[in-house]
């Protein structure tokens, strides 16, 4: 008996390793098991700021999975789509629970995404030799802004039409050929069931595919250059006999197994908002959205979702709206040059001097005293504010090549630290 | 065009605003969810006194009447006694044209108010009509004010009357000051409120059916997970174990 099962298994085991090397002789699957799991070497002292790549993409794939299911019972039409989405909310077979894991999954992304730049802008993450990693990432920043913006309209509430109005207008204050753009933009001279059905387009396929496009592209080229550490030293430099970084564990099962962990501590979050504040107080889901586009009627207050509202701010800062429109687009690009601006050698936050950590700090503040003031009515104390930081968010930038060319730097150990 | 929409919503916003205003604090509704015999009574008000102009088009009868515990006989006798199907949903009978003939406009479907509006200004609302002659329905409302809305619960509530006074701090204009009875209703102050309770307490429910049973579904969720947590953190530590 016993040795006929053993003899079952035996026989499987070949069958299986046979079955892997036809696959091999076709396609590089071991090679790429290999390369990007069990022989990735990443460092071992990863800390909780190092998280957030792999909660990111956990996100990604629970927003593709969840929109999906709604994309089976939404209606991208003008007359249709805020009864559809009442209809998933309530007639549909969990569909309550699949809308909510969207919603909320919206702004979790986001949050997750501002901690994963921000671990990058502390540990240096995006100096030579990651600039790409950084640009590619800074190019999926932008796509989700955009998958962000499309989405938001799609539930065809009063917010998301003026929210979308505001947006589109903001094209019009381009002199000569902005009227046109945002004429363009919107397929009609108003936002209508036109503009609804192509964002629809976009929403779920066009920015959907750059995304997962990207992602890859993006983890190719870290797993390229190996990922950084929160002492910001280059763990390939120190290699055992069999070529193995001394500092790194392999990416599976060390990072795997402490990823699902991390992953679980999210899911136990994310549930409590997704059950019990799925509107998380009307900022993930804003009140004024239950009520249907009005083209008539603006809500009493026009703030766009949370995460955008840093660069509404800035966009109110200015009095002039083309300036505003500008300088909200100069601060969405302004980060893609960082690895040119900073021009201290030393990666990591723990070895740089005092004026990169109290700038960071500052930059860190304004980001997040700009998201606040976004929300506000544009009352006067709110609008100097603004200025003051959105001044400071600018000077965070535009200052890094001088403040960050004389720093005095701590020594920077050979090997990673706890 | 950007400008003008700007400006177009800058007037609306002024507009809303003069329109809008509240003058008074809202006050918390205090409805309980969970409450299946106020809700029951909110449902038997709703269909009473709001569904002649107010329709609830995402609800359906069958679904109220199991959720809330109604027998058929009840749902028949109390809810749906116009001879609607159990697959129905609460819809109502007056023409959109004829409300924009009676009341200015078309009285709005209220089966997300309480999630657009929040259940404590829908308290406040529906205890805050007071007399005004020269209002069209004979009364306005604190909370709204201009409201097309005639106050519907006045044989409930009896009629009152808004006294204002002039406040120091505020200049010359006359501020709220309280609230007088000019003839008492059918109810005591307390048995009102409580009506009003329970039809906010069912307009909170009808704005998101599931409610109840998503709390429910969220404590399990995270009780699996917290299990899942430990045996992958023993996973992970036992994983980890050679690495200095």
């Amino acid at each position: 008996m016993a040795s006929t099962e053993v003899d079952v298994f035996d026989r499987l085991g070949r069958r299986l390793s046979a079955l892997g090397a036809w696959i091999d002789a076709r396609f590089p699957m071991t090679k790429l098991i290999k390369e990007h799991a069990t022989e990735y070497y990443a460092a071992k002292n990863f800390n909780f700021w190092y998280g957030f790549g792999v909660l990111a993409t956990v996100i990604l794939v629970l927003q593709i999975v969840t929109g999906i299911f709604l994309t089976m019972n939404y209606k991208p039409s003008e007359a249709e789509a805020f009864a559809s989405i009442e209809y998933i909310m309530r007639d549909v077979e969990w569909g309550w629970l699949i809308r909510y894991l969207h919603s909320t999954g919206a702004s979790a992304l986001f949050i997750v995404v501002y901690l994963h730049m921000f671990r990058g802008l502390m540990y240096g993450s995006y100096k030579k030799p990651r600039e790409l990693v950084w640009l590619i990432g800074m190019v999926i920043y932008l796509c989700l802004m955009g998958e962000g913006f499309f989405g938001y309209l799609l539930p065809w509430g009063n917010m998301s039409y003026w929210g979308a109005q505001v947006i589109v207008s903001l094209f019009g204050t381009v002199p000569v050929v902005g009227e046109g753009i945002a004429e363009w933009i919107r397929g009609d001279f108003y936002i209508s069931d036109i503009t609804l059905n192509r964002f629809f387009a976009f929403h779920v396929i066009a920015v959907p595919l750059m995304l997962v496009l990207l992602v890859v592209v993006h983890i190719m080229a870290l797993h390229e250059v190996c990922s950084n550490n929160p002492d910001g030293i280059e763990i390939k430099e120190h290699k055992d006999a069999r070529g193995k970084p001394i500092d790194g564990v392999a990416f599976h099962p060390y990072h795997t197994s402490k990823d699902l962990v991390i992953v679980i501590v999210f899911l136990i979050i994310f549930s409590a908002v997704v059950f019990f504040a799925p509107e998380m107080g009307g900022y993930f889901l804003e009140h004024a959205n239950f009520e249907p586009a009005n083209p008539l009627a603006t809500p009493e207050h026009i703030a766009p979702v949370w995460y955008f509202t840093p660069y509404y701010a800035m966009l109110r800062a200015v009095p002039n709206e083309l300036l505003g429109a500008l300088l909200m687009g100069a601060a969405v690009i302004l980060p893609f040059f960082l690895p040119w601006l900073d021009r201290c050698r030393v990666k990591s936050i723990r070895y740089r001097s005092w004026i990169y950590r109290v700038a960071l700090g500052l930059f860190a503040v304004s980001f997040l005293a700009l998201g606040y003031i976004g929300f506000q009515a544009a009352e006067t104390v709110y609008v100097v504010l603004s200025r003051v930081f959105t001044t400071l968010y600018f000077a965070f930038f535009v200052l890094m090549p001088f403040y960050s060319s004389h720093e005095k730097t701590k020594p920077v150990p050979n090997r990673v630290t706890k | 065009m950007s400008i003008k929409i700007v400006a177009l919503a800058a007037s609306l916003l002024a507009v809303s605003a003069a329109h809008g205003a509240s003058e008074i604090e809202l006050e918390p509704a205090g409805n309980n969810i969970e409450d299946n015999v106020s809700l029951q009574r909110g449902a038997k008000y709703y269909v009473n006194y709001c569904l002649g102009c107010h329709s609830a088009k995402y609800v359906r009868y069958n679904r109220l009447g199991a959720e809330l515990e109604l027998s058929e006989d009840q749902l028949l006798e109390n809810i749906m006694f116009t001879g609607q199907q159990p697959f129905d949903i609460m819809n109502i009978a007056m023409r959109p044209e004829d409300a924009v003939r009676w009341f200015g406009i078309e009285p709005p479907d209220l089966s997300l108010i309480a999630r657009s509006r929040g259940t404590d200004y829908l308290y406040t609302y529906l205890r805050s009509f007071y007399a005004d002659p020269t209002s069209p329905t004979g009364a306005d409302n604190l909370v709204l004010p201009g409201t097309a809305m005639p106050h519907v619960l006045w044989e409930l509530q009896g009629v009152q009357t808004a006294v204002y006074g002039v406040d120091e701090e505020h200049g010359a204009a006359p501020v709220f000051q309280r609230f007088e009875m000019l003839s008492s209703g059918a109810l005591s102050a307390a048995e009102f409120d409580q009506v009003v309770r329970d039809i906010v307490n069912f307009l909170d429910y009808i704005g998101e059916p599931m409610q109840r049973e998503r709390q429910a579904l969220g404590i399990r969720v995270i009780a699996f997970l917290l299990v899942f947590l430990l045996i992958a953190y023993l996973l992970k530590k036992e994983i980890w174990k050679d690495v200095e």
